[in-house]
């Protein structure tokens, strides 16, 4: 008899040091701590301690546990995406099903952590800020499951580009207020947040998204998505016999990408690779690829890299999907490039969406757009690493959410329509939109074919879109 | 005169302190400069001025917005230091007031060595805590600054004892739990907060977020040594220096009325 892999369980996460702590006070080498007005410190001084304490709670651990088992549906599976590795210089390719859990991401993992931690301190309300909606819905079912009140902070241009997921945190019960300043989108989300948090705090609880913002949430966030690697490499030793040679993640705020990692700092020989967003490529300035092309600097509330000017203004970052479209980044990520233990590449809108497609018509897998820029890197690993190497990607997320986005991208439908309005149309009907010609001609065509051009090497920044 | 003293006069007429908080470059430049002139021939102590950032998230709409428009008008660092300069040599007392990332990329060092310069007195930083502020406490010891930090009412003794220790010039009482903004009432808060502090420290003790009329500085005046005004100034100057300089004799008739 073997037992059943994978063994590890949400609660080890947390409750096993992970053996990379910050410091006493958060810092990962110089970057994380807390830039943040004093009127917080006091709340995240109690969120520190609650944590501590969660940590070591078996009655925590175990309700943690149930509701990851019951009602997430962990553990999420890893899929062996045979078809998309041809196109991968025969890569072996596995899939680390985020995608799979309740409400469509990794975003539950650290949500359902925080929404319990909220009860444990008595607070009654929860605020987030979102970007794709997904950790907004996260939370707004969380909130749901457990009687809290949920108001949702989204930048308007994300309310409009990710309509769905606005609906789908209405009919969660909570309230979603569309963010009017600066870009519009999850910055200014994020700002929003905060003042909000530091006007309510005593009874209002941040459930921040990513591993970014004062301490602790760098450090407790990875440690609800840590589940994420401690799943997969027992999920790799088993079914491949040996270490994957890399792992590849998307990189926003870098939630899901820390949760992978994580289990895999220890592993010098696999190499660990973030995706960030080249939006039209960073050459056009119009980009999120914040740890690539960014300086150290102090953003919502952490010393991380960021996107600014010579004077310290946050630029506005800029990406096909509006869940990576963030200026910043978490702080640990700012440490493990600086030390070479991780590395951190653009990929451009075009490479993503060409991505998203190919794993659509290969695997029957639609991804989010975030976590297509996860397979685009796997497809730019497996052609160097050769047909011998072995990829773990983090799916995170899955694409309902984007099917108008990607319509529009691919010219399956007109501006102004909806995805719904034009589904009578046949794809070979769709008028291809200037900048996704290609895109949209290959997937006219047979699906063999379509399928090989859209693989066909990109050259790496260049996409269909200049 | 340096901020001790401006409190020292205060105190020796038995008034409060008045403290006028205007952004350098709202709405343009050379504008904020008349502004914030104004301020001062209206009655204000000393001077605020404030540093245009892209994420103010302490602040409510009116000074966000303007600190928008600021930008948007292409304000640049080195004119902060040029309107610093230029209110000084008209003989007003100036400190800024800045979230940290500027000061960051500018380099901590070279921010309060060129602050020094343009004649400024020292530096109130929102969204800095002592325990991350060792390179300013080393760069405000070398140049000659105030360093201004915030308690607020959810600080513990213990961190307020922590923080007017790493104060010097005064201390910023940050009066309600919330972003600026003017408010109706003077928020309860504020005068516990300003006791408590008091226990720690004998700074002066300055208090900010939400005064807006004549009552209101007076009643801050009554319990605390300076009266931060800010957000009511900011929606003054769009009517003009007139307009500023009006409010300010009126909230520095407040001040004398405790």
């Amino acid at each position: 008899m073997t037992s059943i892999v994978p063994t590890s369980k949400a609660s080890d996460g947390i409750r096993t040091p992970s053996g990379h702590e910050p410091d006493e006070r958060g810092h990962f080498g110089r970057y994380g701590g807390r830039f943040v007005p004093e009127a917080l410190i006091a709340a995240l001084d109690e969120l520190s301690v609650v944590y501590d304490k969660i940590r070591g709670d078996r009655e925590f651990l175990d309700e943690l546990d149930r509701l990851h088992r019951d009602y997430t549906g962990r553990p999420s599976p890893l899929t062996d995406a045979w078809k998309l590795g041809e196109h991968a210089g025969g890569a072996r390719i596995l899939l680390k099903r985020e995608d799979l859990n309740h409400t469509g991401s990794h975003k539950i993992n650290n949500v359902l952590g925080q929404a319990l931690l909220t009860k444990r301190m008595g607070k009654t309300r929860v605020i987030a800020e979102t970007g794709a909606g997904q950790h907004g819905v996260a939370t707004a079912t969380a909130c749901a499951l457990l009687d809290l009140e949920c108001v949702i902070y989204m930048g308007e241009v994300d309310t409009e580009r990710q309509a769905l997921n606005v609906a789908r945190m209405r009919l969660l019960g909570a309230t979603v207020i569309p963010v009017k300043t600066g870009s519009r989108t999850l910055k200014d989300a994020i700002n929003e947040a905060l003042r909000d948090w530091v006007t309510n705090v005593d009874t209002t609880h941040y459930v921040l998204g990513t591993v970014a913002g004062p301490h602790p949430f760098p450090t407790m966030v990875r440690d609800f998505h840590r589940i994420i690697g401690l799943e997969a490499r027992e999920q790799v030793l088993d079914r491949v016999g040996r270490l994957p040679d890399a792992v590849a993640a998307c990189v926003g705020g870098g939630s899901n990408a820390i949760g992978i990692f994580h289990a895999f700092l220890d592993d010098p020989s696999v190499r660990l690779v973030g995706f960030e967003p080249g939006g039209e490529g960073v050459a056009t300035g119009r980009h999120g690829a914040t740890l690539s092309e960014g300086s150290p600097g102090a953003l919502h509330g952490a010393l991380s890299y960021l996107l600014q000017d010579e004077d310290g203004q946050t630029k506005e970052s800029y990406s096909i999907s509006a869940g990576l479209d963030y200026p910043g980044v978490g702080p640990e990520h700012a440490l493990l490039k600086d030390l070479g233990r991780a590395t951190y590449e653009p990929v451009t809108d075009a490479e993503a969406m060409e991505a998203f497609a190919l794993l659509s018509r290969t695997e029957g897998i639609i991804p989010a757009i975030e976590s297509a820029h996860a397979v685009a890197g796997a497809l730019r690993l497996g052609r160097e690493l050769g047909p011998d190497a072995v990829i773990l990607v983090n799916l995170s997320g899955r694409g309902d959410k984007d099917v108008d986005t990607a319509a529009r991208w691919f010219g399956m439908i007109g501006e102004g329509e909806s995805a719904a309005e034009a589904s009578g149309t046949r794809i070979a009907e769709g008028s291809p939109a200037g900048p996704s010609d290609e895109a949209a001609g290959s997937l006219a065509g047979p699906s063999d074919e379509a399928a090989g051009s859209l693989a066909a090497p990109s050259d790496g920044t260049a996409g269909g879109h200049e | 005169m340096s901020v001790a003293e401006v409190f020292a006069k205060a105190k020796a007429d038995e008034r409060g302190a008045l403290i006028g908080y205007l952004p350098a470059g709202f709405p343009t430049v050379d504008e904020s400069v008349e502004l914030l002139k104004a301020l001062v021939d209206g009655g204000c102590d000393m001077l605020e001025v404030g540093v245009p950032y892209s994420d103010p998230v302490i602040d409510g709409p009116t000074v966000a917005g303007a600190t928008d428009v600021a930008l948007r008008a292409g304000t640049r660092l080195r004119d902060v230091f040029s309107v610093v300069e230029r209110v000084t040599a008209a003989g007003c007392p100036a400190v800024v007031m800045t979230y940290f990332n500027p000061v960051l990329r500018y380099g901590v060092d070279a921010f309060a060595r060129d602050l020094a310069n343009a004649g400024g007195l020292g530096m109130i930083t929102p969204d800095l805590i002592p325990e991350e502020a060792d390179e300013w406490l080393a760069a405000s010891e070398a140049h000659g600054l105030d360093r201004i930090f915030l308690v607020a009412p959810s600080s513990s003794e213990e961190r307020i004892a922590k923080t007017v220790a790493a104060c010097r010039g005064f201390v910023y009482a940050a009066s309600t739990m919330g972003v600026t903004g003017a408010r109706d009432t003077v928020a309860s808060a504020a005068p516990a907060l300003v006791a408590r502090t008091r226990a720690h420290t004998d700074l002066p003790i300055g208090v900010g977020l939400g005064v807006r009329s004549r009552e209101q500085a007076a009643e801050v005046a009554g319990f605390a040594d300076g009266v931060i005004v800010g957000s009511a100034f900011v929606t003054a100057a769009a009517q003009g220096p007139a307009r500023v300089r009006a409010l300010a004799a009126d909230l520095a008739a407040g001040v004398r009325d405790r």
